[in-house]
């Protein structure tokens, strides 16, 4: 049973990672991507890891692919002139692909990482949880990284806003700081005017 | 039953893919970083795979930081790619050539 799920998961998984590089738009090429991650996750679950695997379904499916269809849908990008060179580079591609998996193949296809060396181990409770065991050492353990971690993100945030703000010197808006700083003997004119005769 | 080589045979599978596209469509950005990011899944697999057959969470945290770090990568790359297509009307590699490189 557990095979099973693990060749359905895995042949999805291959597919829909073949389907993101070949085809042609990148609107679809992203929902493939994100085929692959959730094929993904039930394959991180046999692995006992259930909070990896809810989280890469809800940042990476929820968050980093969704900023992706995004992007991809507000460029106005020319498919066709991107596409061009794409028959040239395909032998190549599949050449490298194919060398590369052969020598990745050849190191771990090879009986040092089969089941006589590394069993596989007695499957945990139901009541067993997989966030306290990672809690217990990211909170730990791994406390210094986690908070190098948490200030990434704020970088990432400051520098994707920063990048992406745009100023436009002929609109109108708010000036806040302008109206902050006023001082209230600002804000009223008395204005001395002269008594004139009626005409 | 699943051995630990079912699991890295099928990250390296995801890896030669990923490496493949990233050759066969250089000229778009998008689908660069989205290899990329299939690229790190790879990893990722190999890294929970590792951590489950030798029961070390050690693992599962660096899988942890890897997502965090390929989060914040994707949103400075998609920033980037954003302000280049605002300035040069164009996302193809061939055209990025001010530096002359």
């Amino acid at each position: 049973m557990e095979l099973f799920v693990f060749y359905f998961f895995s042949v999805l998984l291959v597919v829909a990672a073949l389907m993101v590089i070949t085809v042609k738009n990148p609107v679809s090429a992203a929902f493939y991507l994100v085929l692959c991650f959730f094929s993904t996750a039930p394959i991180w679950l046999l692995l006992e890891a259930e909070f990896l695997a809810i989280v890469l379904v809800l940042v990476y499916v929820g968050a980093v692919m969704v900023l992706f269809l995004f992007v991809v849908m507000m460029l106005d990008i020319n498919i066709a002139t991107l596409r061009k060179g794409f028959v040239n580079n395909l032998p190549v591609g599949i050449a490298t692909a194919i060398a590369m998996f052969a020598t990745m193949y050849m190191v771990v296809s090879s009986d040092k990482f089969g089941l006589a060396n590394y069993a596989a181990p007695e499957r945990k409770g139901a009541d067993f949880s997989n966030i306290e065991q990672l809690g217990t050492v990211l909170y730990t353990d791994y406390i210094l990284q986690f908070e190098v971690a948490a200030v990434i993100l704020l970088v990432a945030i400051v520098a994707a806003i920063s990048l992406t703000l745009r100023r436009r010197p002929n609109t109108k808006h708010q000036s806040i700081d302008a109206q902050v700083a006023i001082k209230s003997t600002e804000r009223l004119n008395v204005v001395k005017v002269e008594s004139q005769e009626k005409k | 039953m699943i051995s630990l080589t079912h699991f890295l045979v099928l990250g390296a599978i995801l890896f030669s893919i990923s490496m493949a596209g990233i050759i066969i469509n250089r000229k778009n950005v998008i689908l660069l970083l989205m290899c990329v990011e299939l690229m790190l899944l790879a990893v990722n697999m190999n890294f929970v795979a590792f951590s489950y057959f030798l029961g070390d969470t050690a693992g599962q945290v660096f899988v942890f930081f890897i997502l965090t770090v390929a989060a914040a990568e994707a949103a400075i790359g998609l920033a980037i790619l954003v302000v280049l297509f605002r300035n040069k009307r164009t996302i193809n590699v061939e055209d990025l050539d001010t530096l002359k490189g």
